[in-house]
This record gives structure tokens, C-alpha cells and sequence, in this order.
């Protein structure tokens, strides 16, 4: 008898990532996102004619408290520009909104590096 | 300096890389602080095409999954620590150059058994001026080496720090990022 030759794990994703963005693979947004720029939901609701897919939803359902765009990327299992692109449209649609962290590379802040060591040690 | 001003309402978000050859512990570090997901990424397997993409024909192009481990620790409301494990091989430098953008610094991992797989590494934080530190993973069964062989053989500066570490030890992971949010607190003030 012949069974079915059900694809495992190491066949890689049945449908294959950019699918999930119509093909695109640049975002509609104007500037790169950042990983660590916040995404957090907006009160609008989504209307059938912004054409949104499930993963628009998770998204939204994910950002309730803002997430950085590493996270949500991490969180839906999918590859992180696929994530931007996604990300773009939700934007476009003024669904989400994003804010972006201060960036604390070659920081002076000397009292902030200090409650970072404290917090660490704390852990 | 190009550090910017922030006011305590902002959120802060601190960039730690964790470096080092493949095999040589990442995943476990950035495991023994945080919780761990991975976030991939994709690939071209291809050169990297020029100009516009091609319209009309999907062209054959391979690509791969990079996934790296990614973790967050908080402090406390607005104020995180994200640590990235680097991909280990050499073809996804582009994934460091995202990496490093806005990061604090990197600890970069080394095992004394195969020193060369963390040259590289240090080479691209040296040239980037980025700050960094060695820790040096103490494997079961591994030779120990004292700090200043690990710094000749390394060929590092004086200044930065090499730490003894069990990438499994939680107090040890910690240790390595106090070491190295120090180690940036000791240079910010002299750094050029």
C-alpha cells in the first residue's frame, strides 16, 4: 500500500515565507526597522479593505504591549524581513505604531551603565 | 561622541552581541540569562544580485535560514538588555553589520582548544571600534590557560578585559556582561 509521503520538518516550510507578503520583500514603510524599534498596536481596527492575513492579526494580537521587532519576528517563527514587510503594511494602515528606543551604543550616561551593572548583578 | 540625549520617559534599549566561532558555547550563554528564541533570517546562497531585482521571471535563487539566539533580559519597565548570539559561520557577516548597528559592546566567547575560530571576531570589533570582551569558555577536560597567554595569543589590547567563564553557569554569564557593561563605563570617557 502506498501512504502518503508526508513532508517532515526537514523538507523546510510548505508554503514558502514570502507567500505570507504577496512576494514582496521590502516593506512599504519608508525607513528600515530597526530590531529593537518598539511595534505597539494602535486603537483602530483593521477593515476588510486594508486585505490583511492571519499573520497581519498575530501581530496586532502580539503588540498589545509594545514588542520589538526582534520579538515579534522570534515569536511568530518567521524570517525577519518577512516580519518588516508585514510590519509595513500595518504601519501603512496606521494599525501599529512605532517607537524607537533610545540607543544606548557609546553612551556617556554613566549613571545609566551603573544601574545596568546593578541590575545585572541583581539577576 | 555622538551619544544622545534621552529623557528618563524613553525607553532604553541596550544591544549586547555574543560572538565567537561556531560551537563555542553562544547558545548556552545567552540561554544561562535569558530566555532564548531563535529569530532567523534569510539568505542568498547566490552573490548578491545588483541593481533593480529582476520583473517578470522568478529567477532560481537558493536561499538559507540563518537563525540566531536572541534573548531579553529587563531590568525594569523601559529598560531592556537584548542579547544576540552572532551566526557562527562566515558568510552571514551581513548579519553582523545589522547586529552591531546601535549595539553597546560584544563578549566574544573563545575556547582555548581552537583559539583561532575567535580571531575573526576580534578583528571586526577592533575594526569597528566597537567595545568588547573575551570570555573564555573553561570547557570540561579543556587546558587552562592564564588570561595573559589568552591575550598574546589573541593578540588583544591591554585594555580589554578576558574573563574565565562557564557559558552554563548563569552567575558566570553574568559576570561577563557586568564585565563588559564596565568595561564600556571605563571607555566612555576616553574613547575617541
Amino acid at each position: 500500500m502506498d501512504e502518503p509521503a508526508w513532508a517532515d520538518e526537514d523538507a523546510g516550510p510548505i508554503v514558502r515565507p514570502y507567500a505570507l507578503t504577496g512576494g514582496r520583500t521590502r516593506d512599504e514603510h519608508g525607513g528600515r526597522l530597526d530590531l529593537l524599534d518598539l511595534v505597539e498596536t494602535t486603537g483602530e481596527e483593521p477593515e476588510r479593505r486594508m486585505d490583511l492575513g492571519p499573520e497581519h492579526l498575530r501581530i496586532r494580537r502580539l503588540t498589545a504591549e509594545p514588542l520589538s521587532v526582534a520579538e515579534v519576528a522570534a515569536d511568530l517563527d518567521l524570517p525577519l524581513d518577512v516580519v518588516r514587510v508585514l510590519l509595513g503594511d500595518l504601519l501603512k494602515h496606521g494599525l501599529v505604531r512605532l517607537r524607537k528606543p533610545a540607543s544606548v551604543s557609546r553612551l556617556t550616561d554613566a549613571r545609566l551603565l551603573k544601574e545596568v551593572i546593578d541590575g545585572l548583578s541583581a539577576l | 561622541m555622538d551619544s544622545q540625549p534621552y529623557s528618563s520617559h524613553d525607553p532604553v534599549a541596550i544591544k549586547i552581541m555574543i560572538a565567537g566561532g561556531f560551537g563555542v558555547g553562544k547558545t548556552t550563554m545567552v540561554g544561562a540569562v535569558s530566555e532564548i528564541k531563535p529569530l532567523r533570517t534569510e539568505a542568498a546562497m547566490t552573490e548578491k544580485s545588483e541593481g533593480v531585482d529582476d520583473t517578470g521571471h522568478v529567477r532560481d535563487k537558493t536561499t538559507t535560514t540563518v537563525a540566531m539566539d536572541f534573548g531579553r533580559i529587563t531590568m525594569r519597565e523601559g529598560l531592556s538588555i537584548y542579547l544576540f548570539g552572532t551566526p557562527g559561520q562566515d558568510r552571514f557577516w551581513f548579519m553582523w553589520d545589522e547586529l552591531a548597528h546601535g549595539a553597546l559592546g560584544a563578549v566574544v566567547l573563545a575556547d582555548t582548544r581552537r583559539l583561532a575560530e575567535s580571531f575573526a571576531s576580534v578583528d571586526y570589533f577592533e575594526e569597528r571600534r566597537l567595545p568588547f570582551i573575551v570570555a573564555v569558555n573553561c570547557f570540561d577536560g579543556a587546558r587552562r590557560h592564564s588570561p595573559e597567554d589568552i591575550r598574546s595569543a589573541l593578540d588583544l589590547d591591554p585594555r580589554v578585559p578576558i574573563v574565565l567563564c562557564d557559558a552554563r553557569s548563569r552567575e558566570s554569564a553574568k559576570e561577563a556582561l557586568i564585565t563588559l557593561v564596565g568595561h564600556v563605563l571605563d571607555g566612555a570617557g576616553t574613547r575617541a
